[in-house]
């Protein structure tokens, strides 16, 4: 039996999941904890949030995130990544900066209009 | 001087969903006041994800947030109005406030709005010894400097607080390539939310030390290193337990102070325990016409929570601009809310229940951790009603529904809610 607290959203529910028996899930508020659970165990994953260069706006950083979860193992990786980024203003939040990003299956998006 | 129905001082998260939510009330008329060139408030530097769970159902960071209630305001008539400081609000709802653009003025505002937020405590406020060199920051000021002026605040970081500013900082910090060392708390317990503990610190192998402090800060131009101590049961440091860490920067992340210089100099009654406005049900102050909601009321774990406030200010706001009386200040019925064991404050600390159409929600904090535990609403020594709950947290706000029927029970004109731990 493991156990972990559910980082899904800030309810913070305490879970406790069986890896001996399919990783049943109990302790968790919604479905999304059941699923976390299992995924934190087997391929723990990670939404990645930062910011990219931006040129001509009235901040020098656009905030970005991956549109999905991508492997915690490649955050790091994707930080590289994003160091060679640089927008010109102006952007639209949801335009996709970054195509499939490490091969993750995750776009990087912006996260706010400038 | 010019009429509004509505005027909101702030264009944070709780300014944008109060004036909303006045316009969809029936205020014509509204001007939402903001300082920054931008509205979005605090959500602008939080670009981490995790907001809008309850309200939107799905995961938001904090500058998508805000971009909704942006584009929320702009399909209202509200006037926005930037880079505009309000400087003082009288008792009859006379809002001042200048502008490079038009000087300094005054408009008569029907209902206002208080959405001021709140701003972050200081080592002053928190008096650590030692030297006062530079790269001693606030969490929230690190964080303002990396994510949107695109600066980095240091190499090695110590941070000490364990509020959700300081853990959410330790995992942007360890992504822009500095190394954390610690995150210290004071406390035997930590103040953010549980999943901050799990994402932020355990994901990068921040050690995070529960009841110990910063007891030296080292360095003369430049932090040098601190040495932190654990502390006692009376918070005391306890001599021969000094670590030191070798760092450059020092992190706070020590708590948030409503920001309620404006209500204060209004004579509006301010709570010792929240360090926010005194308020009634549907978030009106202690000056009729005058509504709080947000941070600037009491400091808040969830943007969703602050949405929900503002919507219920903005709609009692409206509501009060529609009826034009003056109210029956006084006269009215009206129960106390009291903090029993364990309960470090209510929001509403008032409640009218003449004003309650079903049910009043109840904010508070609990003063320590519970593992399984029940709230307990008494009047007069008798108990009204029990809410069973599990886990409970000082950093974690609860609340609860009261119904009205239940108000009715009320011995005299007050309430007291309890928590208590139970066996399981």
């Amino acid at each position: 039996m493991k156990h972990l607290i559910c980082i899904v959203c800030p309810n913070g529910c305490h879970l406790d999941i069986d890896d001996e028996n399919g990783f049943k899930v109990t302790g968790n508020r919604c479905q999304r904890g059941a699923e976390y659970g299992k995924t934190e165990l087997t391929n723990p994953t990670r939404v990645l949030t930062s910011t990219v260069k931006i040129s001509s706006a009235s901040h020098r950083r656009c905030p970005v995130k991956t549109d999905g979860p991508i492997p915690k193992g490649k955050l790091f990786e994707a930080m590289d990544v994003l160091d060679n980024v640089e927008l010109k203003s102006p952007v639209k939040r949801g335009d996709v900066v970054i195509n499939n990003i490490l091969g993750t299956g995750a776009n990087l998006i912006v996260t706010k209009d400038m | 001087m010019k009429n509004y129905d509505v005027v909101v001082i702030g264009a944070g998260p709780a300014g944008l969903a109060a004036a909303c939510e006045a316009y969809q009330n029936g205020a014509q008329k509204i001007l939402v006041v903001e300082r920054d060139k931008e509205p979005g408030g605090i959500l602008n530097q939080c670009i981490h994800n995790g907001f809008g769970l309850h309200y939107f159902k799905e995961e938001l960071t904090g500058p998508e947030y805000a971009g909704r209630f942006e584009d929320m305001l702009k399909k209202t008539d509200a006037e926005l109005m930037l880079d505009t400081m309000v400087l003082q609000i009288s008792n009859d709802r006379q809002v001042t406030m200048m502008n490079p653009r038009q000087g300094c003025f005054t408009v008569q505002a029907g209902a206002v709005v208080l959405a001021m937020g709140c701003r972050e405590r200081t080592r002053g406020a928190i008096g650590i010894p030692g030297t006062r060199p530079s790269g001693i920051l606030t969490a929230g000021a690190a964080q303002r400097y990396i994510n949107v002026e695109g600066y980095m605040v240091g190499k090695r970081v110590l941070i000490l607080g364990s509020g959700d500013i300081g853990l959410i900082m330790a995992r942007r910090l360890t992504l822009e390539g500095a190394k954390v060392l610690a995150c210290v708390e004071l406390m035997p317990y930590c103040n953010g939310l549980n999943r901050n503990i799990v994402q932020c610190l355990n994901d990068y192998n921040i050690p995070l030390y529960l009841s110990h402090t910063i007891t030296e800060i080292k360095g003369k131009r430049r932090v040098e290193g601190a040495t932190v101590s654990e502390v006692d049961e009376n918070r005391k440091p306890i001599p021969g337990t000094e670590k030191y860490f070798d760092c450059d920067t020092i992190l706070l992340s020590v708590g948030l102070i409503p920001e309620n210089e404006l209500s204060r100099n209004a004579g509006i009654k301010i709570d010792p325990r929240t360090k926010g406005p005194v308020v009634y049900e549907n978030m009106e102050t202690s000056i009729p016409g005058v509504f709080a909601s947000g941070n600037v009321l009491h400091v808040h774990d969830l943007v969703d929570f602050v949405t929900a406030e503002s919507q219920h200010a903005g709609a009692a706001a409206a509501e009060y601009c529609k009826q034009k009386t003056e109210g029956k200040a006084g006269s009215e019925p009206c129960i106390k809310m009291v903090c029993g064991s364990d309960i470090g404050y209510t929001v509403p600390q008032y409640i009218r229940p003449e004003r309650i159409d079903k049910s009043v929600d109840v904010f508070f904090r609990v003063r320590r951790n519970f593992s399984t535990s029940s709230l307990d609403v008494t009047s007069g020594g008798q108990k009204l009603i029990s809410y069973p709950r599990g886990h409970m947290a000082p950093g974690e706000m609860e609340h609860i529904t009261l119904p009205k029927q239940l108000l009715s029970k009320a011995a005299g004109g007050a309430i007291t809610i309890s928590a208590k731990e139970v066996q399981k």
